[in-house]
């Protein structure tokens, strides 16, 4: 019964937090298409590249078309911007500004505001991106193989990667607590996403070795799974497969937040604050 | 005999600080190898606060006293010792406790800064879980005390600082904290603005019965405030106790002040004369001889108008904080 009510309050704060997310961002109008501009430009920079070589190739990479390519990297923009968070950057400034100290005085884990304030700010840009991927589908001629099954299995998996390339990143962030040199650290993490997650080729296009890496570790479920599942390009065995192993990560993560953030409040030397 | 609502016991806190010379060469030297400083910011404090009463934190500089406030409120796990507010180990950081306090760091900002105050409010009460009808009603008497009415509806960056920290204090208090710290909550406001704040922190107390812990730079706010202050320097406990005791015991003089035509007079065998403007000497003396100088000055010369005065109590305070050496030696500075 307890925790009903907990549930409905932390529904309360975060439809708050939406409302105050929402109100932020609508001010900065530029900085939004600024933003919305640079989410556009990777992905479609990486799909001019391999169509490019796609077609200079005799018509297809691997199992990759010039279609599937523009496909792929449609549909990449897309759930990357679901899963995309900033995060570490945040708490970088918090700790130097010392706002940290004002969440950790607050009775509420300082992560629900950070959700809260995530998942709204995409919000606001989602209707911009799905004007672009309109666009760039308009442009590039996609093509793919759409089963009812995948699509399905698809919402879930994005929820998961969602959750995942948060908890991981969130935990990531927590450096700020032992180093006001968190910057360093998040571009190691940052050049693995890019190799091991799908963004800079999809990981079919791999050496037999990398997959296994790239299926053994995060990156590729916080992102190029569900890509892959909602295009058509995965067994439902391997969807199954996938699932799992998005589950297992995610409970790890989940054992991992709680273990960094206990050990970084304790740390905590409110420098600067 | 309630129990304390603050209680401290030998509670300390060391820093461990990268220290290193300026230049090109010691850069270099302290990639290889970093002396770590220990900075004793606060050593073997104790004290007891009841609940209800509101007292003043003093302390230079780097004394330790924004270091004790945020280990009180959970921010910092101290180095040893123990510390209870409210029955709860702070640094615990449990929901039960966090509900009951409230920190309002003056010149920084909890509200969110592109949105109105009204908006943080909401955010907060969110964040308190506070049910319509309380928030509605503390939020009315906080609004009509602090007199925000038309604040609310701006945007905070659109505030000036006075508004927004009357704001700031507002929001820090929805909740309806037991124990309220304050750090330096009138830094940079202005005369009015001050003397409202502390017109307010008075009125609060006296309704909601919460414990005040106020450090400040302002005697006048700890003289409007404060009955008893707690001394802190180089991260120990000077002096706790009443103010005027305070005064008492660390001003040995009293001041005089005599009104005479001109400044030609000359006054030194009378006492130590400070200053003179416009035939207005100011004299200082030993205390236990004012009836003695008086009578003689009186008597003596042509006085236009006398007062005896305490010293200035920023004076007494400048003389308590430039006490004490260095009983560690492991503090790196004096002041700042």
């Amino acid at each position: 019964m307890n925790t009903l009510y907990e549930l409905r309050d932390l529904g309360k704060l975060y439809a708050q937090q939406l409302r105050t997310t929402f109100a932020t961002m609508v001010q900065y109008r530029a900085s939004l298409i600024i933003w919305t501009i640079s989410a556009v430009l990777e992905p479609l920079v990486y799909l001019v590249v391999w169509t490019t070589v796609s077609n200079g190739s005799g018509g297809s990479v691997g199992s990759y078309t010039a279609g599937g390519f523009a496909a792929y990297y449609i549909v990449l923009m897309l759930v990357n911007q679901a899963t995309y968070t900033w995060i570490m950057y945040e708490y970088e400034y918090r700790v130097r500004q010392g706002s940290l100290s004002f969440s950790l005085l607050r009775p509420v884990h300082p992560i629900h505001a950070d959700i809260a304030d995530n998942l709204s700010s995409k919000l606001v840009t989602l209707p911009l991106l799905l004007g672009a991927a309109l666009v760039l589908g308009l442009l590039f001629r996609p093509s793919a193989v759409l089963q009812p099954w995948a699509i399905a299995a698809f919402l879930p998996a994005l929820v998961l990667a969602f959750l995942l390339r948060f908890l991981v990143e969130w935990t990531l962030a927590l450096a700020a607590f032992w180093t006001t040199r968190v910057s360093a650290f998040n571009q190691v993490y940052f050049v693995l996403m890019l190799f091991l997650s799908g963004q800079l080729a999809p990981l079919a296009l791999f050496p037999g070795w990398l997959q296994t890496v790239a299926f053994v570790l995060p990156f590729r479920w916080m992102v190029g799974f569900p890509v892959e599942l909602a295009l058509g390009r995965l067994g439902p065995l391997q969807a199954v497969e996938g699932l799992g192993m998005q589950a297992a990560w995610l409970g790890l993560s989940l054992l991992l937040v709680r273990f960094v953030w206990k050990r970084g409040v304790r740390v905590y030397s409110a420098v600067g604050a | 005999m309630p129990a304390p609502a603050i209680h401290l016991e030998h509670l300390s806190k060391t820093y461990l600080v990268p220290e290193r010379e300026a230049g090109a060469g010691a850069a270099l030297r302290s990639l290889f190898h970093r002396r770590m400083q220990a900075v004793n910011a606060v050593a073997d404090l104790s004290f007891d606060l009841a609940p209800g009463e509101i007292v003043g934190f003093l302390g230079p500089n780097g004394a330790g006293k924004t270091t004790s406030l945020k280990m009180l409120a959970g921010l910092l796990h101290p180095s040893g010792g123990e510390c209870r507010v409210l029955g709860h180990v702070p640094w615990a950081r449990e929901r039960e406790f966090l509900r009951q306090i409230t920190l309002v760091m003056g010149q920084r900002n909890q509200l969110v800064w592109d949105i109105p105050a009204a908006d943080s409010f909401e955010l907060n009460r969110a964040i308190y879980r506070l049910a319509p009808a309380d928030y509605r009603r503390t939020l009315d008497e906080l609004t009509g005390l602090l007199e925000l009415g038309p604040l609310l509806r701006k945007p905070v960056r659109n505030l000036s600082l006075g508004e927004r920290m009357k704001c700031e204090i507002a929001a820090a208090l929805l909740h309806r904290p037991q124990v309220v710290f304050l750090d330096e909550p009138t830094i940079g406001l202005d005369v009015t603005m001050q003397r409202r704040i502390r017109a307010f922190l008075e009125e609060y107390n006296r309704r909601s019965g919460a414990t005040i812990l106020l450090t400040s730079h302002y005697m006048a706010d700890v003289e409007a405030l404060c009955k008893r202050v707690v001394v802190i320097h180089h991260g120990r406990l000077l002096f706790d106790g009443n103010l005027s005791d305070l005064l008492q015991k660390f001003s040995a003089t009293k001041t005089i002040v005599v009104q005479l035509e001109d400044c030609v007079a000359d006054l030194h065998q009378f006492g130590e004369v400070v200053d003179c403007e416009d035939g207005r000497f100011t004299l200082r003396i030993p205390k236990a001889d004012t009836a003695h100088v008086t009578e003689r000055l009186l008597t003596s010369l042509p006085v236009i108008d006398l007062l005896v005065e305490d010293p200035p109590i920023d004076e007494v305070i400048d003389r308590v904080f430039n006490l004490a050496p260095d009983v560690d030696g492991s503090s790196p500075e004096e002041h700042g």
